[in-house]
């Protein structure tokens, strides 16, 4: 069977509630991964050997946290997180469910690309901030954020594909989205067609995606 | 306005204890421009980032302006740092904020209000003649502008001391010297005394008061610049010395002398010429000039000559005790008696 655009038109409601789905997962977590990443991305940094706010007890914490959960894989961390999924939403499937192991996952993963975006920043900056007698709150907000914001932005742009990807996956546990429809028809069905369509939908939008994070990357670094 | 008492800085690396600066004992005096020279690794860098603290000494004490640094630490060590202005071989200005925002971040630090910190960013600007730059990013100045900036934002807040952390070593050698006028400018007019360290003699020459001579991590030489340099102690000031003040002669010229080879040196040149001329009158003696300069430093002059001097060996003899005795130093370097 090919590709059949009669029986397109026909699903195109399915599809685009799906795309709808899609961008609820990948929006959802992708906040939550920026306002708790973001900060403990910061700290890993900070705390690190020879900076201004060097903690061996937090760091170690924090990194051993952050590697453990980046080493389970997600199909596994859909499953194990279903009873605090339970908890917080309320239910175990639909997009609000999947954001919430998306969110687990995601958190650690743009915190490491934020650590890695600050150790580009050249250690003589941050000296002379110090040497000026900056706290380190001013360091952070006028010095590490304004000089790793180029390398964040791309970080942000990893992260949303990584999220699109994944949230692919939580079709497997009902988790809605392009994933879950391509899944159901595409896989269960061998619906060719949607299969076809929901692939062209993920690399439409992942290479979007690419352009809009390098355009913006490359439109607010002023080095 | 700096002592430094005993400092000791080790540092632990892979192979052991390495130490940086060894038992350094110095005085920097208020107002005075300080240079500190010695090889990479001589340890001149660690001896300055103690003196804000930005290496915790090992042992030792550092008081900077009657404040003991040594044991600050959290607020009342960023305090301290506002009081000392620092400036880098590199720079290191925040790369995404404009030259005003660069200067304003340091008067942030001492919690200035807004509308007075604008007003002493362009007094800064315009200080070190960056006035029409302030809403430029540091990508798009030279060398010399961006070291411009940096004094800056080191000025800020009105420092008792400026530290210079090899400050002109990535300058070619007109910015260079257009940057140390302005280090100049700045000690002369706000009285700010500043420490610098660098491998460039040059630069003492130009513009120190005081120096030292740095090597593996001790203090080997201090004095007055213009002491220094009319009577260096050891091998190593020496070597430096020849890098600004060079006395080569191609060995064919020493080779075809017969004379004896003399190097006198005048403390104040233009006397040091009217000795010369006296000498060769009185004594019966031939003189040939091989090298000789008029070097300046702290606005004094140094006179050096290389000459040949030919004639009866006595009278040899006796015109180098005539020229001692007016104030010259003779060195034979080549015995033709």
């Amino acid at each position: 069977m090919g590709f059949d655009f009669q029986h397109m038109l026909e699903l195109w409601p399915d599809i685009s509630k799906a795309f709808g789905e899609t961008l609820y997962m990948i929006g959802v977590s992708l906040a939550i991964a920026i306002v708790v990443g973001l900060p403990l991305g910061i700290v890993l940094f900070v705390t690190d050997k020879g900076l201004f706010l060097e903690n061996r007890v937090i760091k170690s914490i924090l990194g051993f946290t952050v590697n453990m959960v980046r080493s389970i894989p997600f199909i596994i961390l859909l499953v194990a997180l279903i009873p605090l999924t339970k908890l917080l939403v309320d239910s175990t499937i639909g997009p609000a469910a999947a954001s919430v192991s998306l969110s687990v996952a995601a958190i650690p993963f743009f915190a490491r690309i934020v650590e890695t975006s600050l150790r580009e920043i050249d250690k003589g900056v941050i000296e002379a901030a110090v040497a000026v007698g900056a706290t380190p709150w001013m360091i952070i907000k006028d010095v590490l954020l304004p000089e790793a914001k180029p390398g964040i932005i791309q970080g942000v742009t990893i992260t949303i594909i990584s999220l699109v990807a994944y949230s692919a996956m939580a079709g497997v546990v009902g988790g809605g989205g392009i994933g879950d429809l391509a899944i159901r028809f595409g896989y269960y069905r061998y619906d060719n067609t949607i299969m076809i369509v929901t692939v062209v939908i993920l690399i439409v939008l992942v290479q979007i995606l690419q352009q809009l994070g390098d355009w913006t990357s490359k439109a607010i670094d002023k080095r | 306005m700096i002592r430094i008492e005993n400092l000791s800085k080790d540092y632990k690396t892979k192979t052991g204890l390495v130490t940086g600066v060894d038992n350094v004992t110095l005085t920097i005096n208020e107002g005075e421009i300080f240079g500190i020279v010695g090889y990479s690794g001589a340890g001149k860098s660690s001896l300055l980032r103690c003196m804000n603290l930005l290496e915790q000494p090992t042992s030792g004490d550092i008081e900077v302006d009657g404040l003991n640094l040594t044991h600050l630490r959290g607020e009342k060590l960023r305090q301290a740092r506002l009081k000392i202005g620092m400036i880098f071989q590199h720079f290191y200005l925040i790369s995404q904020k404009t030259v005003g925002e660069n200067v304003a971040f340091a008067l942030k630090a001492a919690k200035r209000p807004k509308e007075e910190s604008a007003k002493r960013v362009d007094e800064l600007l315009d200080m070190v003649g960056l006035a029409d730059k302030k809403d430029v990013y540091p990508a798009q100045l030279s060398g010399g502008q961006k070291q411009r900036v940096g004094i800056a934002r080191a000025l800020a807040n009105n420092p008792s001391v400026l530290l210079c952390d090899e400050a002109t070593s990535a300058l070619d050698p007109n910015t260079t010297l257009s940057i140390l006028r302005l280090l100049k400018k700045i000690n002369r007019e706000l009285n700010i005394t500043i420490v610098l360290i660098t491998h460039e003699m040059n630069v003492v020459k130009e513009i120190c008061d005081r120096m030292a001579v740095m090597q593996d991590g001790k203090v080997i030489e201090e004095g007055e610049v213009y002491d220094i340099f009319s009577d260096p102690k050891t091998d190593l000031t020496k070597e430096f010395i020849s890098s600004v003040v060079s006395f080569d002669v191609p060995q064919p010229i020493l080779d075809a002398c017969t004379g004896s080879i003399i190097k006198v040196q005048f403390k104040g040149a233009v006397a040091g010429e009217g000795v010369i001329t006296d000498t060769v009158q009185h004594f019966d003696v031939k003189g040939n000039f091989l090298h000789g300069t008029i070097e300046y430093i702290q606005e004094k002059p140094l006179g050096l000559f290389l000459m040949e001097i030919e004639g009866q060996p006595d009278n040899i003899r006796r015109a180098i005790t005539y020229m001692e005795g007016r104030g010259a130093k003779v060195e034979v370097i080549q015995n033709g008696i």
